[in-house]
């Protein structure tokens, strides 16, 4: 390669012009800790609530999740959308088909130029979306987020499925009564680095430390990676290498139903209990057959319904998202909001089999 | 072929103005400044990409990692950032950082010989591996308040944002080298055959090494635009925008098989796709359907040459006394159909 001597020279060349540049630059200028920090941003809209405000008719509110093609995020909008309607509004659901950090915004950007009077948006960047959701209160426009939450000083209100300490707490109450509150248990996680399920394994090992669970012993936490196959033989490992296992919490949709099936096709069916969150469709054959005694998972539905409901209750005035204040949420009764505008649905529900007929998702 | 290419520019520039046009009388929301700034903020990113992989699809190559890269440098960015580095000094770090991608993609492609596409589709998931390496699946966020409005704000009175001036500025010096330059034309040629290119002295080796590098630098440049447009340092930053960029590129009118395309073309293509975009986002068009139009308008754009040439091609078939007959294939080069048709070397049909 007798020509490509002068561009290696150049390349050589500009490579150091550059690392010169990045020297000299390094003696000053702006770092992480010197950088002047964002403006405060206030939002337009910081009017105090009047709590005897009327919800507006024709409100326009949409749902924006994560990713359009989520069967999830689909029942939480259509519940969402049940609340809008009922409130004589006008709810819609559009959304990205990745669920990528920043194909989030450019929908913020075109619901601001529609002029809506609220945004309900599941993040997937929590900052990404920040810039665009500021822009969008700056304007007038209530934000609340469900789901998942976005920069707290960029929404007024996010609306949590359950708190981690109620999830963590009750899936050792329902291991509990199904193996007579003795034995050992194992439990069968997602990776072994999600944040979900490491803080409901951390709630579940406070609430084993009680005395009404002293015959309880945790022996391993298995990890299915959130894999179908995976967790499936992960199952098999855990009944194989402890024997006298008595029951396993898989606190992941993908972990309780691979568990399932293992068990529901072995000697154990029956004998060894498992609990956990899953879905209703997911699990149905699993209670039908005896596999399953009760498993847990919030309404995906309800939480849609309570983030429709904030959203109007937002955009009437009904509400600022300060703490402290009352929701009134339709067929769900009332919420306090709570600090830093957080709403929580409610304790999951327990789904068995005189329950898991009444629901489809 | 002057003429041919000057239409479908204009077909692309009616295009565009019917956009413009059914936007703002259908639409409310469309024609405000905020939403104009908006529109041309959102394909910043993209028109970068489009503008660095223009010239070396004119020499029949093609660069798929440039998207990657962008996401590498993101990355590194964020990383840069965590570690405590001033924001001046990761500037020209990231700069190198994608000259750097850009060469590792040119040397395996000019010193080993192999296809562009396997190296860079190679390359795509790479850079985009390394990019998890260097950052995991963390983000990194809070970039500086003095930077950050230049990839967000607009130029103050105007609906121009700062960004699309950086595309601008880049625009016109591509624009510059390719149609006004001895390198430019030599890019031409190079797409027209890369034999003869080398035979009458072009050194090819060389024009190729120095654009995968420039392609490298300018996906840089869209990284620092788009980290702190989003406020968002991520290893998954710009996922699948290479397609995009092709799309844009294609429906310029550029040659996928090189030899053919103006800046000009490519440009007006990015401000159609961001506008048609943008009317259907408000019109609450799902992106399914948008996919489904988007796809139909690239086909279009590659069919219509095609068409034309055939059209054109069987008119001196009839009207000469005695064409040998016509092989199936069109994607060979035909001496007859260039005996035929004599003209500069573009006419070329690939």
């Amino acid at each position: 390669m007798i020509h490509s001597r002068p561009i290696h020279r150049a390349v050589l060349a500009a490579t150091s012009a550059g690392l010169a540049v990045a020297l000299i630059a390094g003696c000053g200028g702006t770092t992480k800790d010197s950088a002047p920090a964002a403006p405060g941003n206030a939002p337009a809209s910081t009017k105090a609530a009047d709590p005897n405000a009327t919800i507006k008719d024709g409100l326009k509110i949409t749902f924006l999740p994560k990713e359009i093609d989520n069967p999830y995020e689909n029942i939480v909008d259509k519940g969402g959308i049940e609340a809008v309607t009922e409130l004589k509004g006008v709810g819609k659901e559009v959304g990205p088909s990745d669920a990528s950090a920043s194909s989030q915004v450019s929908y913020i950007n075109t619901l601001i130029q529609q002029q809506q009077d609220a945004i309900v948006v599941a993040g997937n960047d929590p900052n990404a979306i920040a810039p665009a959701l500021k822009e969008a209160r700056a304007k007038g426009i209530a934000v609340v987020t469900y789901d998942s939450d976005a920069a707290i000083d960029a929404r007024q209100i996010f609306v949590n499925q359950a708190n981690s300490e109620d999830i963590g707490r009750s899936q050792v109450k329902l291991i509990s009564s199904q193996i007579g509150g003795s034995g050992k248990i194992a439990i069968l996680s997602a990776t072994p680095n999600a944040t979900n399920q490491n803080t409901w394994i951390d709630f579940m090992k406070d609430e084993l430390k009680k005395p009404e669970y002293a015959g309880i012993e945790l022996v391993k936490v298995a990890y299915g990676d959130d894999d179908d196959q995976k967790s499936f033989q992960e199952t098999q490992a855990l009944l194989q290498s402890i024997p006298d296992l008595k029951g396993i919490i898989s606190p992941t949709t993908v972990g309780i139903s691979a568990a399932a099936r293992y068990l529901s096709s072995s000697p154990s069916k029956g004998k060894v209990a498992l609990t956990g969150l899953g879905t209703p469709n997911q699990m149905r054959q699993f209670v039908k057959d005896g596999t399953v005694k009760e498993f847990a998972l919030w309404d995906p539905s309800q939480l849609g319904y309570l983030a429709g409901y904030a959203a109007a209750a937002l955009a009437s005035g009904q509400i600022s998202g300060a703490e402290g204040e009352t929701l009134k949420a339709g067929k769900l009764g009332t919420r306090t909001i709570g600090k830093n505008g957080e709403i929580i649905l409610g304790p999951p529900t327990n789904f068995n089999a005189a329950n898991i007929d009444q629901y489809n998702f | 072929m002057r003429d041919k290419l000057l239409r479908w520019e204009t077909v692309l520039l009616l295009l565009c103005v019917a956009v413009l046009v059914y936007g703002s009388t259908s639409t409310t929301g469309f024609a405000s400044g905020d939403n104009i700034s908006f529109l041309l903020l959102d394909y910043t990113e993209v028109s970068l990409l489009a503008l660095a992989l223009l010239p070396i699809v004119l020499t029949g190559e093609i660069d798929l990692s440039v998207a990657s890269v962008l996401g590498f440098c993101s990355a590194l960015t964020g990383t840069l950032w965590n570690a405590g580095m001033s924001f001046e000094t990761i500037v020209p770090l990231v700069l190198v950082a994608g000259g750097v991608l850009g060469a590792v993609n040119a040397g395996l492609i000019v010193k080993f010989g192999l296809p562009s596409l396997a190296v860079t589709i190679g390359t795509l998931g790479l850079y985009r591996g390394l990019a998890y390496v260097v950052l995991g699946d963390g983000a990194v966020t809070g970039f500086p308040e003095n930077f950050r409005p230049l990839a967000t704000d607009t130029i103050p009175g105007t609906f121009l944002p700062y960004a699309t001036v950086v595309v601008i500025v880049v625009g016109v010096i591509v624009a510059g080298v390719v149609h006004y330059t001895p390198v430019g034309r030599s890019l031409y040629a190079i797409g027209l055959g890369a034999e003869t290119a080398r035979f009458s002295g072009i050194r090819v080796d060389r024009v190729k090494c120095a654009l995968y590098i420039v392609s490298g630098v300018i996906a840089a440049v869209a990284s620092l635009v788009y980290t702190l447009r989003y406020n968002s340092a991520r290893a998954d930053n710009a996922n699948g925008l290479e397609l995009i960029a092709v799309a844009a590129v294609l429906l310029g009118g550029v040659s996928i098989f090189g030899g053919r395309g103006t800046v000009v073309g490519v440009l007006t293509a990015l401000l159609l796709m961001a506008g048609l975009r943008n009317v259907l986002f408000l019109d609450d068009v799902t992106n399914e359907i948008q996919n489904v139009i988007s796809g139909l308008l690239l086909i279009i754009s590659v069919l219509v040459p095609v068409v034309a040439n055939l059209v054109r091609r069987r008119r001196p078939a009839a009207a000469s006394p005695a064409p040998p007959p016509r092989t199936q294939s069109q994607s060979l080069p035909d001496p007859v159909g260039a005996a035929a048709a004599p003209g500069p070397p573009e006419e070329d049909q690939r």
